[in-house]
């Protein structure tokens, strides 16, 4: 019983296994796996394929335009892309779109949970509130912010402007073009509506898995609420934060659809994903769409073996 | 022990009194309250504006400043609805529907299996398997789509929905191995040996002592993956056109103005993101741990 149990350390108690011959072992370990296999090798073959065609590709001259000049062209598809002034721009256009977005609705979302956690009257009211926006498609999303909130003419920020300045009889209201004058971050402010929920969600679930005996006893040893929050709650929410800014991170980096809508990419908004949809979908570049995609995961590689540690050390707490 | 515990938390200052099983402090209670009820309504203000312009007329919609309180009407749903010409919106809803309810159901005869050995018989280094599935998810779409195309392309499967379900069946798979298989570890394991012992067999046990733990975590698993297949435009967009073409994709018709369309855009928005917030209200105790992928409870 121990031996097993020390080969799947954290793993649910196993049931000790007949250890008489190899033979049977092999056939048991065999019908364990059974179940497994279908999952698993779907699994690769669509997922992981296309990876390695994409590798074999990036490193290819091939434009679909262009069908007599397909060859191999070495690194010049890499080189390319990190000289390409509009390549390079759209990596910088990813990264500050994801940190703004994931930093900005991770402290709001902290902010709210922590509203939330206490006891008030409509409570469960305020908590379906501020779960809705996660609940519409991202398409549909980015049109609504796009149409009905940023238009300059009719759109409702403008109108509410309007209607606040009327207030003061002022008919003269200050009426910016939202999305001209500021294409990133109407993005970015979309975006962030749609994900602060999530980081609530997954906060409010940490503020909830909280010792509530031992904050009481620090509440009745008189410590303050800042004391609580800055000794307790913070360093309890830290992996639960951690978790949050990097499944978002992973989230925002492939995020396409509000570029896409509300801006089409253009006024300097194109993100990676955009880019690649262009550079294959529309030019059909496609050695060079490739190597932008290599460089894409190679990008994610790093925040993806950081998400994998954190999810990996809550789930060796949920099965210890 | 449980004196101090009876006694200790209830403050001296409590205002509330016929509220015996509230233990906070109650003071600055009102203003965080109202705070939290700012907030909240602020982040539902867009879904409200956009139901409430979807049943307005079109000049209505189109007012600077909003007028809030115009009369109601079904226009925009009818203009929607093809009565204005343009195309249907019916095909697209049809193709969305099938390629999210059929991924989903592939992905739980995918899962369920997987879970299983990975929960309560399980494979050895089945955590190494379970980081497997998780680190797939991490990779960029994006990066693998050209591919995909291409093969799409050589073998006639562009524009057909079953390339749509594959791919979403893959996509979700990940998240339904690591929720399913939270679920299935909650299965007592001395209950299933005391019933094969007892010589009951397969589907008595199934019936009896795992469905029961394990139906509604399927029924969250299969709302979340639901969710995520609906809501999915990137492929839809570049591997499906008129005749496969999704939800998503026929509400990308509307990223250019029309002239007086926002009342059409808003009930569009709505009617698209109507199952998705269906399902999503279905599932909402649940929701966190579909979208951690099972790594909160």
């Amino acid at each position: 019983m121990s031996t097993t149990l020390e080969r799947a350390p954290g793993g649910p108690p196993q049931t000790p296994e007949v250890r008489s011959g190899g033979a049977l072992r092999r056939s048991s370990d065999w019908a364990r796996r059974a179940p497994l296999l279908p999952a698993l090798i779907f699994t690769i073959v669509i997922t992981q394929l296309p990876f390695v065609a994409t590798l074999v590709i990036s490193f290819m001259n091939w434009n679909a335009y262009y069908p007599d000049e397909i060859g191999f062209a070495g690194i010049s598809n890499y080189v390319s892309v990190l000289t390409d002034e509009n390549i390079r721009h759209s990596i910088f256009v990813t990264i500050e779109m994801t940190v703004v977005v994931v930093l900005v609705s991770l402290l709001l979302g902290m902010g709210i949970a922590l509203l939330l956690d206490r006891k008030f009257r409509g409570r469960g009211i305020v908590r379906t509130m501020m779960i809705t926006p996660f609940l519409i498609v991202p398409v549909a999303a980015a049109l609504v912010w796009k149409h009905a909130l940023y238009n300059p003419e009719y759109g409702l920020l403008n109108g509410t402007l309007t209607w606040i300045w009327g207030l003061f009889g002022s008919d003269n209201p200050p009426q910016p073009d939202w999305i001209t004058q500021g294409p990133l971050l109407s993005i970015e402010v979309a975006l962030i509506w749609q994900w602060t929920p999530f980081m609530m969600l997954i906060l409010l679930a940490g503020l909830q898995s909280r010792p509530l005996d031992v904050i009481e006893a620090a509440n009745l040893d008189g410590a303050s609420s800042w004391q609580i929050f800055r000794y307790m709650t913070f360093p309890h929410l830290r992996q639960y934060l951690e978790l949050g800014g990097l499944l978002g991170a992973i989230y925002i980096v492939q995020n396409f659809d509000y570029v896409f809508t509300i801006t089409s990419g253009g006024l300097g908004t194109a993100n990676l994903p955009y880019t690649i949809y262009q550079l294959f979908y529309q030019a059909h570049d496609y050695g060079r769409a490739s190597a932008t995609g290599v460089v894409v995961v190679i990008g994610t590689i790093l925040i993806a073996t950081l998400a994998l540690r954190t999810v990996s050390s809550l789930f060796r707490e949920e099965t210890r | 022990m449980s004196a101090t515990t009876d006694v200790g938390p209830v403050p001296a200052t409590r205002t509330q009194q016929g509220a015996p099983r509230r233990k906070r402090r109650e003071r600055g209670g009102f203003g965080l309250a109202l705070a939290a009820w700012v907030i909240g309504f602020l982040f539902v203000v867009p879904v409200l504006w956009m139901v409430l312009t979807s049943f307005h007329s079109e000049a209505d919609a189109a007012t600077n400043p909003p007028s809030l309180a115009a009369p109601l009407t079904l226009e925009g749903y009818r203009n929607f609805f093809g009565a204005g010409g343009g195309p249907s919106p019916w095909p697209s809803l049809a193709n969305s529907l099938t390629a999210s309810v059929l991924s989903t159901v592939l992905v739980l005869l995918l899962a369920i299996p997987a879970a299983y050995a990975l929960s309560i018989k399980p494979v050895r280094k089945w955590t190494d398997v379970m980081f497997f599935f998780l680190s797939t998810k991490m990779l960029p779409l994006v990066a693998g789509l050209l591919p995909i195309y291409l093969f799409a392309q050589v073998s006639g499967l562009l524009d057909n929905i079953w390339l749509l379900i594959v791919l979403y069946t893959s996509m979700n798979l990940p998240i339904a191995v690591w929720m399913m298989r939270s679920f299935l570890a909650e299965v007592p394991v001395e209950m299933l040996e005391a019933a094969s012992m007892d010589g009951a067999n397969l589907t008595r046990t199934l019936s009896q002592i795992v469905a029961p733990v394990v139906m509604p975590g399927i029924a969250a698993t299969s709302l979340i993956c639901f969710i995520f297949s609906w809501n999915e435009l990137l492929m839809a967009r570049t591997l499906t056109a008129t005749v496969a073409e999704t939800a998503p994709v026929y509400l990308t018709g509307f990223v250019t103005s029309q002239g007086l369309f926002l009342a059409k855009v808003c009930a569009a928005a709505f009617v698209v993101s109507l199952p998705v917030l269906i399902a999503g209200f279905a599932a909402q105790d649940k929701l966190v741990q579909g979208l951690s992928l099972g790594a909160v409870k």
